[in-house]
């Protein structure tokens, strides 16, 4: 019984705890240490707190669970309504999860601001975890909104060189993509009279919304671009590089790891959820900007000489392949893009970690300004190969799942988009395994990398949960894939309705 | 003939509901009168201690006698003036607006050194004539308010007597806005023309009744370029960003909020009279304009005053989308932009005032450079605001913004919305420079910081908690709005303005 009591509050109490840590984090004097202990206390205590969804959720059942429909203004009417399923809940564990480690990892390398610093980084898990977890879609732009500043701010006053050109340029790609999702939404309100993720769905599936026919690919179209320049899928995808290299390394996880996520999570939830009929008729230009993006992004990885600026492209290039997995409307694709943007939320947060560590030693990012680190950092060179292999999708480590999965559904869709996509992979083992070959291996070229130090504890702690966490998900899939599989079942019924009815006609 | 004539007569004397329901308007005039009277008795150095408290106690004073107006709804002398939900609403907005003006003015007052009297008075007496437009429902009425509260404006523009720019931003502001009333009347008289009547209910009625002259469209177009001129929408909008620039601080708080929220009540009421298809493209077009003229022209802006002149124009821009939208929704929409707006706006200017210092020097966009470091809580207070402007979640702005075009969305103005919401996003860039130089610029120049006096930090709290109170939960204004939207349209109902309470779709 008490676990149900705590069923129906848990997702309020998730989203917010950060917010109120947060808040409590403005009060609290500036002494560095205390803060920093304090936040990652608030976000240990979100994770673990975070745990209780996979915990107890229904596996076998598709729709949502821990639903919350609560009146929050009445004209118009928007209701607090929470509620996750089996895409949705892993998202929010992956912020809660990758949180915490941003905390270690910023534990020595920030120490200026080090409070405003904290207090963004918690109103930023707020805002992630409130757009995978809302229901209504008032909600859902107000928290999908609301991520942009902190993010914006960290990038802005906590990153590196270009740091305002690149906060800005975030800023403006996003808004102006997302001001066409509110035009979206307001449409479906005025019609719906509803904002209900729920009601809108239902109302649209059974026709019974008036001038639907004629504004639905307009609507299709609001939504996507939203989500297809947070992806970013080519060619929305320049605002990416900069964002990265600017980032701090905390931002950059939470930007790799969850917030490319939402715009992959909007379009399996919302693209597909609403608009099935649309998906399926855009499906064909959509696919092929993913396979663009999935093949150009890969290849301008390969030439980068900057660490973090491979690494950001080459989110481009997984981020394709979550896109192919969604349209290619099969089982085995959905599952497979589900599970590519959480492996890949790891594995690279895992890298732009890493990435982070050596910039923090030597400030730069250049590859050339590295060679034979094996030596003087054993321990590093270790964690980073697990997490390159983890990436570049070697069987038994994470990535490897997710992508076998969306080429297994592009093949069903269509045997040249999976053998396209199936370079992509050679691609990335190519520029990933390049990188580790010229940073770490041979002789030290620059002597002053003979002196670097190898991890330190915090580090060590921020990095060896995301190596495990890629081994678990590399070996029992399942465990994740349990809830996964219903959630994407459900997401295709509607489309085999669709189908079927076009058929019947 | 003496049966009839006592009735009459009684009915000519004025009641005592009559002056109950012009009671703001009457206190606001008596404790401007005591300023007044006052000013040349005190000394120099305690006047101005001494006149502020009397105005801020005036409009306190002022929100009291709205309470007291609030209770008894009706008409008054002789159907010119009518209390309803619509002015109850307006004389609330523009009253708290006045009193936080009058918080934030008393340390701007002492910093540049300007003598006080006539300044607290005028904003007292400007506040009568703003408070009336928004219940006045005779044409000459309203057109008497907006002199009053129009003359008083010039002058306070011109308020930095010893700076050129500010004598210029008043004369300019004199030449054009006579200018712009003229039209406004030359209306009026063309409406008495078409319909034989100044008074908006006969007007209604007159025009409900049978096919509308076109003498009435020409009427109401030309009363829209008088009123367009008060709120600053494209095409009359030139005089805004020189104005703003020259005139006090403080001052571009009030009147870039208060008239204006005025004048959109006039405006209200008068296309409720008529058929608002008829010059429905007129405000299309000048909401369309006046968004992207706006902004576009704010991006380029070097001098915060400026860049906050062109973001008023753009604000009055989503303003009269609300007013192309279908009466109801848009009437509710535009009351609660207006709030909102006003909220933020006059907390913006009030940062910028306190930050300008002894005679306006520092209000280019390079002064405010690592004001996060130097000057953090007002730095976070500025920045609160100008994310309201922007429209983000949890200020009232999103909301505002949000209901504005929810009605458009409503009232099928799918491409105003586009343009809309595309100029929002425009909006947010120089919005966001200030933040950017605020926080990511180290300070390249000296500028002083002075401590933040308690009467600035209560008119910044209570502009904050209202900015933050409308984006949390927003539901009470709106429905209040909304309620007295109704009650207009009810009013002045005619079949075509009637729309369906709520689109198809019940909601759980």
């Amino acid at each position: 019984m008490r676990t149900d009591d705590l069923s129906s509050i848990i997702l309020t109490l998730v989203t917010f705890a950060p917010l109120a840590g947060a808040l409590l984090l403005t009060l609290l004097p500036r002494r560095d240490r205390d803060i920093r202990i304090f936040a990652l206390v608030v976000s240990l205590l979100t994770f673990v707190l975070s745990l209780h969804l996979p915990v107890y959720f229904h596996r076998a059942q598709a729709g949502f669970q821990y639903e919350i429909d609560k009146p929050w203004v009445s004209t118009p009417n928007i209701h607090y309504h929470m509620g996750v399923d089996g895409f949705s809940m892993w998202l929010v564990v992956l912020t809660t999860f990758l949180t915490p480690l941003c905390v270690l990892i910023s534990w020595k390398s920030v120490h200026d601001r080090v409070k405003e610093f904290f207090i963004l980084l918690l109103i930023l898990e707020t805002a992630l975890i409130g757009v995978f977890t809302s229901l209504d879609l008032f909600l859902f732009y107000f928290f999908w909104e609301s991520t942009l500043i902190p993010m914006a701010l960290l990038i802005g006053i906590f990153g590196h060189e270009r740091k305002v050109y690149a906060a800005v340029k975030f800023f403006m790609y996003t808004m102006i993509g997302s001001v066409f999702m509110l035009a979206a939404i307001l449409w479906l309100y005025a019609h719906t009279g509803s904002f209900d993720f729920v009601t809108i769905r239902d109302q649209i599936a059974s026709g019974a919304v008036p001038q639907f026919p004629a504004a639905a690919q307009w609507l299709f179209l609001g939504f996507f671009l939203a989500f297809a320049v947070k992806v970013p899928l080519f060619p929305f995808h320049t605002w990416l590089p900069d964002a990265h290299v600017e980032a701090p390394t905390a931002g950059s996880v939470l930007l790799a790891g969850v917030l490319l996520k939402m715009g992959t999570y909007g379009m399996l939830r919302f693209n597909l959820g609403l608009f099935p009929e649309q998906a399926r008729r855009n499906a064909p230009w959509i696919m092929v900007l993913a396979l663009i993006g999935i093949i150009y992004g890969a290849l301008v990885a390969m030439v980068q000489p900057n660490m973090k600026k491979l690494v950001a492209y080459s989110s481009v290039s997984h981020l394709g392949f979550v896109v192919l997995g969604i349209f290619s409307f099969t089982q085995a694709g959905l599952n497979g893009a589900m599970f590519v943007m959480l492996a890949h939320g790891i594995s690279t947060g895992g890298l732009f970690m890493l990435t982070g560590i050596l910039h923090e030693r030597r400030h730069t990012y250049e590859i050339s300004e590295f060679g034979g680190l094996a030596g003087p950092m054993p321990v590093y060179a270790a964690s980073y190969l697990v997490i390159v292999l983890a990436s570049a999708g070697l069987p038994l480590l994470n990535g490897f799942i997710g992508e076998f999965l969306v080429m297994s559904g592009a093949f069903q869709d269509k045997a040249v988009y999976g053998v396209l996509a199936a370079t992509g992979v050679i691609w990335s083992a190519v520029y990933l395994l390049w990188m580790y070959q010229r940073v770490f291996y041979g002789e030290v070229t620059h002597p002053v990398n003979n002196s670097l130090g190898d991890l330190s504890l915090f580090e060590k702690v921020a990095i060896w949960p995301c190596a495990a966490a890629a081994l678990v998900m590399g070996v029992a899939p399942i465990l994740w894939l349990g809830a996964i599989d219903p959630a994407a079942h459900a997401a295709l019924t509607s489309f085999a309705q669709v189908a079927s009815r076009a058929v019947g006609r | 003939m003496m049966v009839s004539f006592t009735p009459a007569f009684s009915q000519a004397l004025p009641q005592s509901d009559d002056y109950v329901r012009v009671l703001p308007e009457i206190v606001l005039s008596i404790f401007g009168i005591i300023v007044m009277v006052l000013e040349p008795l005190l000394d120099e150095e305690k006047s101005q201690k001494v006149l502020g408290l009397i105005a801020f106690i005036g409009a306190m004073a002022g929100l009291g006698a709205t309470w007291l107006m609030s209770q008894t709804p009706g008409l008054a002398f002789w159907n010119t003036v009518r209390v309803d939900g619509f002015s109850i609403f307006f004389h609330v907005l523009v009253i708290a607006i006045a009193a936080v003006v009058i918080l934030s003015s008393y340390e701007y007052m002492a910093v540049q050194r300007i003598r006080a009297g006539e300044y607290y008075a005028l904003i007292l007496f400007g506040m009568v004539g703003v408070a009336l437009m928004s219940s006045a429902i005779e044409l000459v009425l309203i057109f008497i308010a907006l002199e009053i509260s129009s003359i008083s404006s010039y002058v306070l523009a011109g308020f930095r007597r010893h700076e050129a720019a500010s004598a210029e931003a008043s004369l300019k502001y004199f030449l054009l806005g006579s200018f712009a009333t003229v039209f406004f009347l030359y209306g009026v008289a063309l409406m008495f023309g078409a319909t034989g009547s100044t008074n908006i209910d006969q007007i209604s009625g007159i025009l409900g009744a049978g096919p509308i002259p076109v003498l009435a469209y020409v009427a109401v177009a030309l009363m829209f370029v008088g009123l367009g001129f008060k709120v600053a929408a494209v095409p009359f909008h030139v005089w805004t960003p020189d104005v703003y620039e020259g005139a006090p601080a403080p001052v571009v708080g009030f009147m870039s909020t208060a008239p204006k929220a005025a004048a959109f009540a006039v405006l209200l009421r008068v296309v409720f009279v008529i058929d608002v298809h008829a010059i429905f493209w007129v405000i299309w077009v000048s909401a369309a304009l006046s968004m992207t003229l706006g902004n576009v022209s704010a991006l380029v802006q070097n001098n915060v005053k400026r860049l906050l002149a062109y973001s008023s124009i753009a604000h009055a821009g989503y303003l009269l989308v609300a007013f192309a939208a279908a009466p109801a929704l848009g009437a509710s929409a535009a009351m609660f932009y207006a709030a909102t707006y006003a909220a933020m706006n006059v907390g913006a200017f009030a940062v910028v005032s306190h930050f300008a210092n002894a005679g306006e020097k520092y209000v280019t966009l390079e002064d405010y450079e690592g004001l996060g470091r130097s000057s953090p809580l007002l730095a976070a207070t500025l920045t609160i605001f100008l994310l309201s402007l922007i429209g983000i979640p949890l200020t009232g702005g999103f909301f505002a913004k949000f209901y504005v075009f929810s009605a458009a969305v409503k009232a099928n103005l799918i491409w105003l919305t586009v343009v809309g919401v595309l100029n929002s996003g425009i909006g947010a860039y120089y919005y966001l420079r200030i933040i950017v130089v605020m926080y990511m610029r180290e300070a390249r120049k000296d500028v002083p910081v002075t401590p933040i006096p308690w009467t600035l930090g209560l008119a910044l709290a209570s502009c904050m908690a209202v900015t933050i109170y409308l984006g949390v939960v927003p539901g009470s204004v709106l429905q209040y709005a909304q309620d007295s939207a109704q009650q207009l349209v009810r009013q002045y109902a005619q079949p075509t303005l009637l729309i369906p309470k709520q689109v198809q779709g019940s909601p759980q």
